[in-house]
C-alpha cells in the first residue's frame, strides 16, 4: 500500500516534469522565431500549428484522415500478427522447417519496407489495402520472431514438470509453449503497434487519397511547414494515447509478473 | 513389493565437443514399496540422471527400469516429480496451479478446484489461493508444488534436491512439513479407499501405519544430514563419471522423527560418521577432478 502510493506521488511529479519539458520546448521554439533566429517558413511555429490544428478538428477533416490512418494500422496489426504468430509457432514445433526457411526469412526482413510501397500500391490500389500490406510487412517479422523465440525459450523445467503431472503433447502446447510464447508477444505489443502505425503512415505518404501521410504529404508539395508539423503532431499525440492504452493492457495481460 | 527397480542401469551422454560422458555405470538398485530412499553423492554424480531416468524424461543407454513390476516405456505414469528449480506455472495462481494435474486427467474444472483448495488448507495456503507464484516466498512456493505433486496421489514421488534453495530455517520446516505428509498417508489409507467405493478396508480396524499406503519417496540430495533425517535407506553414489553405488545403509531411526531435535541425538550421529566416513571420499575425489 505504502509503495503504491509512494510510486503515485513519484508518477505524479514524473508527469509535471514531463509537462515542463514540453512546455518548455514549445516556448523556447516560440520564441526563437519570433526572435528571428529561426524562419517560420522551414520550421513553422508553435502558434500556427495550434491555430491549423484547431481549424482541422473545427471543420472536422481531422478525423476522417485520422479515422483512416487507424483503420489501416489496426487491421495491419491484426493480420500480420495472425500470420506471425502462427508461423512462428509452427516453425518453433518443426526444427526442420525452420531451417530450411531460415536464410528465407532473413532476406525478407532486411528488405527495406519503402521498397515495397511502390509495388503494394500497384498490386493492392490506393485503397487502404496497399497500406494495411505495407504495415504487415513490418508487424509480421516482430511477431513472428518473438512468438519464435518463446515457443524455443519455454522452460524445460515447466515442460517437463507438466509432462510428469500427465499432459498430453496438446496440453502441453496449450498450458505450456502458449502462455510461454504469450509473454513474449504481449512485451512486443507497443513495438508492433509502432510499426503498424510507420507502416500505415509511410503507405499514405507515398501515395494514397485519405489518412495522416496523405495530409502531410500533401502540406508538403506546397511547403506549407505548418501542415506538416501539424500532421506529425497528431500523430504523435495519438502514439501517446494508444501506447498508454496497450501498457494498461499489457501490465493486465501480465499482471501474474512480479 | 518392489516398486522400482533398476537392473545393471548406465547412462552416457554425447558431449559438446562430440565426445562421450558416462554418467551412470552400471547401477543396480530395488527399491521396495512405501519406502522413503534418499540418494547421496557429490555433486555431478549422476544423481539427477538416476532420478530422470526413474521418471522416464531420460531412457538409459543400457539396462533395464521397471516400475511396480512392469517395464517402463515412455514417461512413469505412476510417479511425481519435484524439481530442484521452481516448476509452478508463473501464468497460473496457486490454486490452478495445483489443479493442474487433475485439470490434466480431465476432472471437471470445479471438483478440480474443490480438491485443490481442500490440498491448500493442508499445507497452509488457503489465503493465497488466487496469489501467483512470483508474490509468494520460496517456502510457500515448495509447499505449492507438494500440493501439486501430492492432489495426484500417484504411488511414487521422485525429488531432486527440492529443498536446497531454501535457508536453512525455512529448509528444515519444509522437511517436517513433508515427513508429515507422508506419513499421515496412512491415516488417509482408509479414506481413499472409500472414495474408490472399497467399504471392506473401511471397515478393518486401526489400519495402523501400513507402509502399503505410503509414498515410496526417492530424495535425491547432497547433503548426507537431509537423507539421514529424512530417509529410511540411505544410497551413497560415486563420484562422475561413471557413478555407481558405492553404499547403501538402512537408518533405524524411529518415525515419526522431529527434525529440530534428531540432528544431536547420539543414534543420528553415530549413522552420520558411518556414512560420511563413504561420502567423503567420494566427495574429495569428485574435487579433485573438478
Amino acid at each position: 500500500m505504502k509503495s503504491s502510493r509512494a510510486s503515485a506521488t513519484h508518477s505524479g511529479a514524473v508527469l509535471a516534469w514531463q509537462i515542463a519539458v514540453g512546455a518548455l520546448a514549445i516556448a523556447a521554439w516560440q520564441t526563437l522565431v519570433t526572435l528571428g533566429v529561426l524562419d517560420a517558413f522551414f520550421v513553422s511555429r508553435p502558434s500556427d500549428i495550434a491555430r491549423r490544428l484547431s481549424t482541422w478538428v473545427a471543420s472536422g477533416t481531422l478525423w476522417g484522415h485520422l479515422a483512416t490512418t487507424l483503420e489501416e494500422s489496426l487491421l495491419g496489426l491484426t493480420v500480420g500478427a495472425a500470420l506471425g504468430i502462427s508461423l512462428g509457432f509452427g516453425f518453433a514445433r518443426s526444427p526442420m522447417v525452420a531451417r530450411v526457411f531460415d536464410p528465407y526469412i532473413k532476406m525478407l526482413n532486411a528488405v527495406p519496407r519503402v521498397v515495397l510501397a511502390p509495388l503494394f500500391l500497384l498490386w493492392f490500389g490506393l485503397g487502404i489495402w496497399s497500406k494495411v500490406a505495407l504495415a504487415v510487412t513490418l508487424v509480421f517479422f516482430v511477431m513472428f520472431f518473438n512468438t519464435y523465440q518463446g515457443v524455443r525459450d519455454a522452460d524445460k523445467v515447466l515442460i517437463d514438470n507438466v509432462r510428469m503431472l500427465g499432459a498430453s503433447e496438446r496440453q502441453l502446447v496449450r498450458h505450456v509453449l502458449v502462455p510461454s510464447a504469450l509473454t513474449w508477444i504481449f512485451s512486443s505489443l507497443q513495438t508492433s503497434l509502432g510499426f503498424a502505425m510507420v507502416g500505415a503512415v509511410v503507405g499514405e505518404y507515398l501515395g494514397a487519397t485519405r489518412g495522416l501521410g496523405y495530409v502531410i504529404a500533401q502540406a508538403e508539395g506546397t511547403f506549407d511547414t505548418t501542415g506538416v508539423f501539424a500532421g506529425m503532431t497528431v500523430l504523435g499525440v495519438v502514439v501517446v494515447i494508444v501506447s498508454a492504452g496497450v501498457s494498461r493492457l499489457e501490465r493486465w495481460l501480465l499482471r501474474w509478473k512480479a | 513389493m518392489t516398486a522400482l527397480e533398476l537392473e545393471s542401469v548406465s547412462r552416457q551422454f554425447v558431449t559438446p565437443d562430440g565426445g562421450s560422458y558416462r554418467a551412470l555405470d552400471n547401477v543396480s538398485l530395488a527399491i521396495p514399496a512405501g519406502a522413503f530412499v534418499a540418494i547421496v553423492g557429490p555433486s555431478g554424480c549422476g544423481k539427477s540422471t538416476l532420478l530422470n531416468i526413474a521418471a522416464g524424461l531420460v531412457a538409459p543407454s543400457s539396462g533395464s527400469v521397471r516400475v511396480d513390476g512392469n517395464a517402463l516405456s515412455g514417461l512413469n505414469r505412476r510417479a511425481t516429480y519435484m524439481f530442484q528449480q521452481d516448476a509452478l506455472l508463473p501464468w497460473k495462481n496457486v490454486r490452478e496451479n495445483v489443479a493442474l494435474g487433475l485439470i490434466l486427467a480431465g476432472v471437471a474444472a470445479a471438483d478440480a478446484n474443490a480438491r485443490a483448495s481442500e490440498w491448500l488448507a493442508r499445507v497452509g495456503l488457503s489465503a493465497f489461493a488466487a496469489h501467483y507464484p512470483s508474490q509468494l516466498s520460496g517456502g510457500m512456493r515448495k509447499r505449492v508444488t507438494m500440493a501439486q505433486n501430492w492432489i495426484l496421489d500417484r504411488g511414487m514421488l521422485l525429488m531432486d534436491e527440492p529443498f536446497s534453495a531454501l535457508d536453512v530455517h525455512t529448509r528444515q520446516r519444509m522437511e517436517t512439513e513433508l515427513l508429515t505428509l507422508w506419513e499421515s498417508a496412512d491415516d488417509r489409507g482408509p479414506e481413499r479407499a472409500a472414495l474408490r467405493g472399497d467399504t471392506n478396508i473401511v471397515a478393518r480396524p486401526f489400519q495402523g501405519r501400513d507402509r502399503a499406503h505410503r509414498k515410496t519417496v526417492i530424495f535425491v540430495t547432497h547433503d548426507l544430514e537431509e537423507a539421514i533425517a529424512l530417509a529410511d535407506e540411505v544410497v551413497v553414489l560415486s563420484a562422475g563419471p561413471a557413478s555407481h553405488v558405492v553404499a547403501r545403509h538402512a537408518v533405524a531411526l524411529e518415525r515419526p522423527r522431529d527434525l529440530f531435535e534428531l540432528r544431536t541425538s547420539p543414534a543420528f550421529i553415530d549413522l552420520y560418521r558411518l556414512l560420511w566416513a563413504v561420502l567423503r571420499d567420494e566427495v574429495i575425489k569428485s574435487q579433485r577432478d573438478a
